[in-house]
């Protein structure tokens, strides 16, 4: 049983990542970036490159860094907190830990290219409003040796301006991933205007040609190599979701302290104060799931789905409350866009979709708890 | 136990799990593997316990040979000396075997730990080994009529005889008082001294002169609390624990440890079983039942993730990281979604969860009793006082 302590190793890392993001990615760059109608930074993509972070989950073989999944939950955390701007997840963490599973020749190019910064990728895989891989019904379909895909995806997130898009369509006898250049003839991307101000796009696939070298993993078994990487990607995701919920907390906390009504600081009253630590506590608890599903993820891969799905249904209902109880405890400057707490409930809305959201997550808890 | 545990390698805790197998199989006795636990079948020991079963006794009889009863506590006070690593193991084990705990007791969750930290080496040697092989009951002298969350404003008096105090009061909501052989007692014995300041944490018999209880009855029919009534009784000096006047600080140290105690409740009381088996088993529709099923699944959710914190903290007591004291968060947390669950338990159980005696036996006192996890031990709305003053930092 691994342990569920915070090494003195993740200790550094997060304190060296709060460093730089303080500096380099302030919720302040996420508002710039909004107000001059961008949803990316590429030079702070290349930092975190150089500092190993998008190399994470890759071996060192291949340029990484291969601190693991604890590691780059700890990572999505400090980002979490500044709602940090980036194709985090849907590369060094997605995209990654798709292409290990495959690890051949080919992908192992694709993962150098990812450790060093050079190509970003994102996941074509909704079709519908909710997340349901089992019903993609978008169509690969024979075509000589290789397929035409036909179909439309949405809310592919960091679409668009990934480089590369990993699409799960359906084959002959099953779901099949494929690793296409997001440029490539008959895929047209259409960015959203995002409610949290990020990258997403709706991407439409039209007669788009792809041969057996796009293929990642085995024909009709597409999920073999996809599951991991999602569970992976919803740990992350989990994490960074409870690092925006520390940091809404944070502010949260310190305006009780700072803001007097009454000739006292509303942090003397016990009606907020009880809401503060009654959110305190479920911080707490979800912290544990988190971390839990770190150690799952790095110690027994194949037996993490459980501890994944109880990560993110918890931190999407922490993330939640958190935002929520953010505003109302601030007061009418909680509802101004000038404020940042807004972003954070905007995140907080869209990771929540996100890979899952609470049902789906609890679901899957419920069933490996036999019902 | 506090850090300091010694690091040991996978085949070590692996030999250690293969012979705790074969030491279980000789010995649980199968009827002490339904992996129940509750009022019917909890063994709490004492001088006037009465065995439910031969297997009973013989299963707490093997495991107070082994220490196993208290496996944290170090052996030459009755336990087993397990590090954080082997208990993990043990737990591990029995759950899997669904065994029985052997023993319960105040004196297990609450005066040990107090012992092991604040008393003496005479007091750990008289007291300890008693309470890790069953034969001494303790109960809990802490609430009074004007003394409930105010708790330091406690005014049971001891009277500074010399070598002895004598001691007059009165404590209520003392469970199990009339069935213990011993209560652990807060005793003003300085009355002109600021009220956290003038309190002392004193041992007495309750056969000593002037000790008497009266039974309560609780909403769940049960009885299992008393009125505690002290008429000038003697108490040898011998029998404080920590310093005179100190005993605030025993006091808060004991109550961290009942409240994680509390807390497991959120996990344990349904004998680590998951909630959505215990209510098909009650014959309600989970899958057809959308209500139910939604909130019997955030319910399972919530209790896997408050039991993997109580991991978490131990892991990070036994690696010496701890973060402070949360157990205002975990008693919280735990008993609220304890209550939670068994509103839950009867909604599924419909009419048939209403008679005392009915198809689903207990279930309707074991509901009610659940109702008192968030006031024992301090109420909900205290811990998050706790909470608020020490994590978070707010003013007043
Ligand atoms: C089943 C059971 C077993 C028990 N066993 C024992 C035992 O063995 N030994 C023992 O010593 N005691 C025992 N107790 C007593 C228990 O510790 C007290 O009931 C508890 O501390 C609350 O005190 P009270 O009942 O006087 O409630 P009060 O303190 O009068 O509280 C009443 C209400 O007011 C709220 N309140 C009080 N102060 C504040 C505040 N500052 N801010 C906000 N809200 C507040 C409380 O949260 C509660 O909701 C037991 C209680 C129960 C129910």
């Amino acid at each position: 049983m691994a342990k569920l302590v915070v090494t003195e190793e993740e200790t550094m890392l997060a304190d060296a990542a709060r460093g730089f993001l303080d500096e380099a990615a302030p919720v302040a760059h996420l508002r710039g970036l909004r107000d001059s109608g961008q949803t990316r930074d590429a030079a702070l993509w290349r930092e975190m490159a150089s500092m190993g972070w998008t190399g994470v989950l890759i071996p060192e073989a291949a340029g990484g860094s291969a601190m693991g999944h604890a590691a780059a939950g700890v990572l999505a955390h400090e980002m979490g907190k500044t709602l940090v701007t980036s194709p985090f997840i849907s590369s060094a963490v997605i995209a990654a830990t798709a292409l290990r599973q495959v690890a051949d020749a080919r992908a192992n190019a694709a993962l150098a290219s990812i450790a060093d910064g050079t190509a970003t990728y994102a996941l074509a895989l909704d079709e519908g409003s909710k997340f349901n891989p089992a019903g993609t019904e978008m169509t690969a379909r024979r075509d000589g040796n290789g397929w035409q895909l036909t179909g439309d995806k949405t809310f592919v997130v960091d679409g668009g301006h990934a480089d590369r898009l990993l699409v799960l369509a359906r084959t002959d006898d099953g779901l099949t991933l494929f690793d296409l250049d997001a440029g490539r003839a008959g895929i047209t991307r259409d960015p959203r205007n995002m409610i949290d101000a990020r990258d997403a796009a709706r991407v439409r696939f039209d007669a788009v040609a792809a041969t057996g070298d796009d293929v990642l993993g085995t024909v009709d078994d597409g999920m073999t190599v996809l599951r991991p990487a999602l569970e992976a990607g919803q740990a992350a995701l989990a994490a960074e979701m409870s690092g925006l919920a520390a940091g809404a907390f944070a502010m949260t906390t310190q305006y009780l302290k700072d803001r007097k009504q009454f000739g006292v600081p509303i942090g003397s009253f016990q009606a907020l104060q009880h809401r503060a630590a009654h959110l305190w506590c479920e911080l707490e608890v979800t912290a544990s799931a988190i971390l839990n599903a770190g150690r799952q993820l790095d110690s027994d891969p194949g037996d993490a789905s459980l501890a994944v799905s109880l990560a993110k249904a918890r931190a999407t209902a922490t993330a939640q409350l958190a935002v929520i109880e953010g505003v109302q405890m601030h007061g009418g400057i909680g509802m101004t866009d000038a404020f940042d707490m807004g972003f954070y409930m905007k995140r907080a809305r869209v990771s929540a979709e996100w890979l899952g959201d609470y049902g789906y997550h609890a679901s899957i808890v419920a069933a490996h708890r036999g019902f | 136990m506090p850090g300091g545990d010694i690091v040991q390698s996978h085949s070590e805790l692996e030999q250690f799990r293969a012979d705790l197998r074969a030491w279980l199989e000789a010995n649980c006795p199968a009827e002490m593997r339904d992996g129940r636990r509750d009022e019917t079948t909890i063994c709490w020991g004492g001088k006037n316990w009465n065995f439910a079963s031969p297997a009973q006794k013989a299963w707490l009889e093997a495991c107070a040979g082994k220490g196993y009863t208290v496996p944290r506590w170090p052996v030459e006070y009755g336990g087993a000396g397990l590090t954080r690593e082997e208990e993990k193991v043990f737990r591990a084990e029995m759950d899997r075997i669904g065994a029985r705990s052997p023993l319960e007791s105040f004196g297990i969750w609450m005066l040990g730990p107090a012992l092991l930290h604040f008393g003496s080496n005479e007091q750990k040697l008289q007291y300890l080994p008693p309470i890790a092989r069953g034969e001494i009951r303790w109960c809990q002298g802490y609430s009074e009529p004007g003394a409930g969350s105010d708790l330091a404003s406690l005014q049971t008096r001891g009277e500074d005889m010399g070598d002895h105090w004598v001691v007059n009061g009165q404590k209520v909501w003392t469970s199990y008082a009339d069935k213990a052989d011993a209560i652990f007692a807060l005793v003003r014995t300085d009355r002109d001294a600021r009220k956290h300041l003038g309190i002392s944490f004193l041992l007495i018999d309750m056969n000593t002169p002037g000790v008497s209880t009266r039974p309560i009855k609780l909403i769940s029919g049960a009885s299992p609390f008393c009125e505690t009534f002290f008429d000038d009784v003697k108490v040898p000096k011998a029998n404080i624990v920590g310093t005179e006047n100190r005993g605030w600080d025993v006091a808060k140290y004991l109550l961290t440890h009942e409240r994680e105690m509390i807390s497991g409740g959120g996990g344990g009381l349904l004998g680590g079983r998951a909630l959505g088996a215990v209510l098909a088993d009650s014959g309600a529709d989970v899958a057809g039942d959308v209500t139910l099923r939604a909130a019997a699944m955030t319910c399972e959710v919530d209790a896997m993730a408050i039991g993997l914190t109580l991991e978490r903290y131990k892991d990070q007591a036994a690696a010496g990281t701890g973060a402070g004291d949360a157990s205002a968060m975990l008693k919280y947390m735990g008993t609220e979604l304890n209550k939670q669950r068994h509103e839950l338990l009867m909604a599924a159980g419909g009419s048939d969860a209403l008679e005392w005696d009915g198809p689903l036996g207990g279930r309707a006192a074991d509901w009610l009793r659940t109702k008192a996890n968030s006031i024992e031990g301090g109420t909900s709305e205290v811990m998050l006082s706790i909470v608020s003053r020490r994590v978070l930092g707010l003013p007043g």
